[in-house]
């Protein structure tokens, strides 16, 4: 069970308390009605899988509720960092291993 | 009375206290401290169990947790069978029963031993080569009859009545592993004040110094100093000391699974005590001194009961006082089988032979033997054990060949070395390194906050052991926070030092021999399966593993893998670590699923969730079924009824007169805040904005790829107050996805979500007398058809509670759901109910309540829609709001797929024969004639047998289904083509006249 | 704000009904620990921004705590931290938290929950390895001092669970989980003194 740093909580919790909620900076169209096919299809259904870093969203669905962003190393399945949803794409990693 | 191999004065077990019990039906008696196979040693039992494969004799070959011939089962009754359960492990408790395995009739007369006869035909790779053709027959002949055979053990035919304790545990420092290295670790990271967890698999706490008879710390015998070192970490309050424990599994951030064996070494452990308890334990930092566990010689019959590890000869010695022959030989390639030799020999015990494959070599243990008198051979090996079901002689030859000369015994200590324990460091993900000089795997790399202390880390002898454990110990601690220690690091006044010794087979068994020289007993591999497993085309050591079955049966090679590794190296011509070692997982010895599975078992396997009216349905007899974890009442049978009596009556009811219904199960979520509205625009198809304060709208969520997610209810309480409801089911989800938008997409809006599913119970009451079934109870609330139409929503009081009275209906009548605050839900619903039968109404259940909602065409989100179907496609088109420019779902619903031709859309179905009634799930076709496979254009969503219509009815989804009202289509069965008729989805009251009726 | 709250306030004809809790009374006692319902309480979940926990501090008598994880409890009225703009208030002296946030006219979202949850007192020394039979988080005084507030898991439960002392633990749950609760509480009671 991995352990999880909660940026809201500011400390880490256990895996159970937390839940997955896919890839992270993915931006909902402000005009979404008006997207293209193509453009529906990348926001809507293509995902990133890479071997290595990964940029997700968690839920700290059974602590404080609120969801936030992780970047995580899907190879050594550690965490490099968590920061609040809605703050940028980190610019540097912190250690990160590439 | 003592056993005929106990020998008084030896070992620490006090000979006063007895304990009976039986083997294979037979009595004996052992002492308290035993260990089963201690006790049947004192008895001087040796043969224990059949192997697996060639049925052949065996007998212990450890003193511990590697054992991996003489597993028993351990019977306390029917449905405490325990098979597979290590005799070296077990500890004796008055009145034990152990019977042997894998043996028919007898364990000294085993018909399966004929496999031994046949072995050439019984090769490696055997199974796979043999059993593959043709393929039919695996499943039906072979695999059973292998099965029926083989076999470790037998299953208990009952559940099991034990109960399996859990806990969760934090540490600054766990330890695992308590022999001299874990006890300083310990000791040293205790000290400093952080909390300490310190396991060891063993009942009593020392590991090695057990028996190493030369261990002196402190100024006491070793073993007198780990029980008195255990007893000050007993004293701290930060210290937990758990013996009988083994740490099995290594996870993730220095996340450590731990069984404890709580009662199995008890006589009557009652209920009251856990059988086992899990521990999760996360550690800032772990040490791991795990040991290091003895080899074997690989030599021809080498597995005869009575050839066993030096060690545990020493340890049966020297903990159990128990001698495992009278006549012993010694078989070695490094020292410390001398040292077993020389506590035999002053016990009294005659040691044939000390046979050394070593040229000269030369130590204090050594000349020792030499004082005792006890003959050495240099540079030989032994090539061969006599006897069958115990050994009788060992065959002696020069190592490079000669004569033979074959000495009789009754018993052979063999080491070929020690290989450190880095299972569990192997499982942090840590990665090992070969050691050249020394030949053996030691931690590399490590992946984890852990260090590696003692024999598993290849440090040699017991003072430099101390120092570094005790270093680590506060080391770890001061690196988890730890202040700096008040103790003192424990001083070595003696101790013993080996390492080295060889890898693989020896003399005789090598290449060119077919001889049975074991290298994995469980699994009974032999040196010859190995390089025949090399010959065949296995290069790699994980394909070796898996052709051979080396290392892979329940004691996961633990003295087996480097021989296998060994023997493979030479046979491909390469060095061991260009072969590599194969990959260590846990469990690290087997774990019962009862651990794992702990409290976690029948009202506590999940929760049952029971709403606040459901002891008042229990009471009236109803048949409840599950929905997600709900238990909902299905239907309220009278005396004779079944369901389906049941259920015309409830249905003809509601329409006549008028129901009661517990809806308490569906999902309610408060919206709050002055943007709500736009908050639900966005959320829900529909228009929000203007719905007037005190009115309700049916309303449809969607995902984003445009398709129905749910749908509920929704009233609006206030300007900036919505209260909405969800399917049952979805209740979790629906309420996630809002918060995943409000949070992420939408963080500007100022509304808040609540959920408030239990907050109220609800409590539907449906039919054309439901208002003058609530009125009476009600006030504050004008319920006439002006002030409260169809569709709106009051707040006030029912039977003096607070209410949030809905008027709404599922069931197309006048309908209204009454919401009071779920303490009160109980006693307000034996209020209306009494009001109710002054009017002859009914309770009814989930099952009336799905037939009256698809008389009127209502769907139900998952049962008539899949995820898959858009509103459109549902006939909801209404409730999408045209003029809205943005709502959840509203680009996924124009995709091309989506606004397609031929979609299926869902209708109504009527049978020809109005008697028969379609099964949900079942297939349609527009011609029956055409040849299999048929194009199947639809399926039956829902079907019911309507009393209130006199027939069947059913929902469908059919592909471009309102294109074909009237057309007669098809549902082939296996019992015959059923003919149907494709209609509305509305097959009462048409005109919705009900409502306000 | 709150004003449908407000409103089911107002009337004041007395219940003609009975009011009968989840699992009323319910109580288990093993060496170490004591399992026991609580008796109903006062609760609301608050919702607000940071602009506007001054006002709703001075309406509710105490002062809700911005510090994860923990609580602050005045009058036999406790607010726990349970996210960054989410508070429980458990009132256990009979008065109404609902109505006291209905003056406030400062943004927030306040939601009765009397009836939702249930409370389980979980007090002995052996409180903390009791809940640890199935809470995951580490409840030693250091990492869950009194007063330490979080909503987490227990078995397959969501719990919130508040320390109260350095031996014993208030866990709420929602009213139909109370039997999963209860019943895991107590039956990992009968396992925690050893």
């Amino acid at each position: 069970m991995l352990l999880i740093r909660c940026p809201y909580c500011e400390e880490e919790r256990p895996e159970l308390e937390f839940r997955n909620a896919g890839e992270a900076h993915i931006a909902r169209p402000t005009n979404i009605a008006a997207e293209s096919d193509d453009d529906f299809e990348k926001f809507f259904f293509i995902r990133a899988n890479p071997k290595g870093v990964i940029y997700e969203r968690w839920r700290h669905i059974h602590g404080c509720a609120r969801f936030f962003n992780a970047v995580r190393d899907t190879v050594t399945d550690k965490f490099v960092m968590t920061y609040k949803a809605g703050e940028p794409k980190p610019a540097k990693l912190p250690g990160a291993s590439k | 009375m003592n056993a005929a191999f106990r020998i008084s004065g030896a070992g620490r077990l006090s000979q006063a206290k007895t304990a009976s019990f039986s083997f294979d039906d037979k009595p004996y008696v052992g002492i308290e401290g035993d260990t089963l196979a201690s006790a049947l040693l004192a008895n001087g039992v040796h043969l224990v169990g059949r192997s697996f494969k060639y049925h052949r004799p065996r007998g212990f070959l450890s003193a511990g947790a590697e054992e991996p011939n003489a597993l028993v089962q351990i019977v306390r009754d029917d449905a405490r069978k325990t098979p597979n359960v290590r005799a070296t492990v077990q500890e004796l408790y008055d009145g034990l029963t152990a019977n042997s395995q894998n043996r028919w009739p007898s364990l000294a007369f085993d018909v399966g031993a004929v496999n031994d006869i046949a072995s050439p035909m019984f090769s490696a790779g055997f199974y796979y080569k043999t059993f593959m053709w043709p393929k039919w027959a695996w499943k039906d002949l072979y695999e059973p009859k292998i099965r029926a055979t083989a076999g470790l053990g037998v299953s208990p035919e009952k559940p099991d009545p034990d109960h399996y304790a859990s806990r969760y545990a934090h540490c600054e420092v766990l330890v695992l592993g308590g022999g001299a290295a874990g006890i300083a670790a310990a000791l040293a990271a205790a000290e400093t004040g952080v909390r300490v967890i310190l396991a060891d698999e063993q009942a009593e706490f020392g590991g090695s110094l057990r028996f190493e008879s030369g261990a002196r710390i402190d100024g006491q015998d070793g073993y007198a100093w780990a029980q008195a070192a255990i007893a000050k970490l007993k004293g701290m309050d930060n210290a937990r000391v758990l013996s009988r424990t083994t740490a099995f599994g290594y996870y993730a951030q220095n996340f450590v699974g731990l069984v404890e064996r709580v009662s199995d070494h008890l006589k009557n452990p009652g209920h009251e005590l856990a059988r086992e308890r899990l521990w999760q334990v996360r550690a800032n930092r772990v040490v791991l001194a795990t040991g290091a566990i003895e080899r074997h010689m690989v030599f021809a019959n080498n597995d005869r009961p009575g050839v066993m590890l030096a060690s545990a000869a020493r340890t049966y010695l020297n903990h159990y006082g128990v001698a495992v022959g009278r006549n012993v030989g010694v078989y070695t390639a490094n020292d410390s089988a001398y040292a077993a030799a020389i506590d035999l020999k002053k016990a009294g015990v005659n040691i044939a032979a000390i046979v050394d494959l070593r040229d000269n070599p030369s130590g204090a243990v050594i000349d020792e033997a030499r004082g005792l008198g006890i003959e050495i051979n240099f540079g030989r090996a032994v090539v061969s054990a006599g006897g069958k079901l115990r050994v009788s002689s060992m065959t002696v030859q020069p190592k490079n060949g000669g004569g033979q000369r074959t000495i009789p015994v009754d018993a052979i200590l063999m080491s070929a070395g020690w290989t450190p324990s880095v299972h569990l460091f192997s499982q942090s993900r840590g990665k090992v390194a070969f050691n050249d000089e020394t030949k053996r795997f030691v931690p590399g790399t490590y992946a984890q906050d852990c260090v590696s202390v003692g024999a598993c880390n290849g440090t040699d002898g017991l003072d430099a052991t101390i120092d570094e454990a005790y270093a680590a110990g506060a080391k770890a601690a001061k690196e988890a926070g730890g202040k700096i220690g008040k103790g003192s690091k424990p001083k070595v006044d003696a101790g013993e030092i080996w390492s080295r010794g060889m890898l693989g087979a020896a003399p005789g068994a090598g290449p060119g021999t077919t001889v049975k020289a074991f290298v994995d007993f469980q699994n009974d591999v032999t040196a010859k399966d190995i390089r025949q497993a090399v010959h065949e085309g296995m290069h790699s050591i994980e394909h070796v593993k898996r052709f051979t079955t080396n290392g892979m049966a329940t004691d996961q090679g633990k003295t087996s893998n480097m021989h296998g590794l060994a023997i493979a190296a030479e046979e491909l011509g390469k060095p061991i670590p260009q072969v590599g070692l194969t990959t260590f997982r846990a469990p690290y010895t087997p774990v019962t699923f009862g651990s794992i599975v702990g409290h976690a078992r029948g009202a506590l396997f999940d929760p049952t969730r029971r709403t606040a009216i459901h002891p008042w349905a229990a009471r009236q007899g109803a048949v409840f079924e599950d929905v997600g974890n709900w238990k909902r009442a299905w239907y309220f049978p009278k005396a004779g009824e079944d369901m389906h009596a049941a259920v015309n009556r409830e249905c003809v009811t509601v329409r006549k007169v008028g129901g009661l219904f517990d809806a308490s199960t569906l999902g309610k979520i408060e919206v709050v805040g002055p943007d709500a509205a736009k908050f639900m625009e966005l959320l829900y198809t529909n228009p929000w904005e203007k719905l007037e304060t005190g009115r309700c709208r049916y309303g449809i969520m969607l995902r984003e790829d445009g398709f129905i997610y749910d749908d509920g209810v929704v009233g609006r309480l206030a300007p900036d107050r919505f209260h909405v409801t969800t399917t049952t089911g979805g209740a979790p989800r629906v309420m996630n996805h809002m918060e995943d938008y409000l949070q992420t997409e939408f963080p500007h809006l100022n509304v808040w979500l609540t959920s408030i599913t239990e907050q109220w119970a609800v409590i539907a009451v449906q039919g054309p007398k439901s208002r003058d079934i609530i009125a009476p109870l009600v006030e504050g609330i004008d319920m006439s058809d002006e002030a409260m139409p169809h569709m709106s929503v009051r707040e006030g009081k029912i039977c003096g509670v607070p209410t949030r009275l809905f008027r709404m209906s599922f069931t197309g009548e006048r309908g209204f759901e009454v919401n009071v605050p779920a303490d009160y839900g109980e006693a307000v619903w034996e209020a209306l109910w009494a009001e109710g039968q002054k009017h002859g109404a009914t309770a009814y259940g989930t099952e009336t309540m799905h037939v009256l909602r698809a008389e009127k065409g209502y769907i139900i989100v998952g049962q008539d829609t899949d995820g898959t179907v858009t509103p459109n496609d549902a006939g909801l088109d209404w409730a999408v709001g045209k003029k809205k420019t943005d709502f959840v779902g509203i680009r996924g619903l124009t995709r091309p797929d989506l606004v397609a031709k031929g979609r299926k859309q869902l209708v109504g179905l009527k049978t020809k024969d109005p008697k028969v009634v379609l099964e949900e799930g079942a297939q349609i076709v527009a011609d029956p004639k055409q040849p299999i496979p048929m194009k199947m254009i639809g399926h039956v969503t829902s079907s019911y047998w309507s009393e209130n219509c006199g027939r069947s009815i059913a929902l469908a989804l059919v592909a471009g289904g309102r294109d074909r009202m009237g057309e007669t289509l098809y549902v082939p069965m296996p019992n015959g083509t059923i003919e149907v008729e494709v209609t509305g989805m509305v097959f009462v009251d048409e005109k919705g006249e009900r409502l306000n009726g | 704000m709150a004003k449908a709250a407000a409103k089911t306030k107002a009337a004041a004809a007395p219940a003609s009904v009975e009011r009968r809790p989840a699992l009323a009374g319910r109580a288990l006692s093993a060496p170490g620990v004591k399992v026991e319902m609580l008796p109903p309480a006062e609760r609301i979940s608050l919702r607000a921004p940071e602009a506007s926990l001054a006002a709703l501090s001075k309406a509710l008598g105490l002062t809700l705590p911005t510090k994860p994880k923990t609580s602050a409890t005045k009058d036999g009225r406790t607010a726990l931290w349970l996210g960054p703009d989410e508070w429980m208030i458990i009132d256990e002296a009979g008065n109404d938290p609902l109505a006291d946030c209905a003056k406030v006219t400062a943004l927030h979202s306040a939601v009765g929950i009397s009836h939702r949850n249930v409370g389980i007192s979980v007090a002995g020394p052996a409180a903390a390895a009791t809940v640890n039979s199935g809470c995951p988080q580490d409840l030693s005084l250091e990492a869950f001092p009194v007063g330490a507030a979080s909503r987490t898991i227990l078995g397959k439960s969501e719990i919130v669970l508040l320390r109260i002392a350095a031996d014993a633990f208030r866990v709420e749950c929602w009213r139909s989980f109370s039997d999963y609760v209860f019943t895991l509480l107590s039956e990992a009671a009968g396992d925690a003194a050893n």
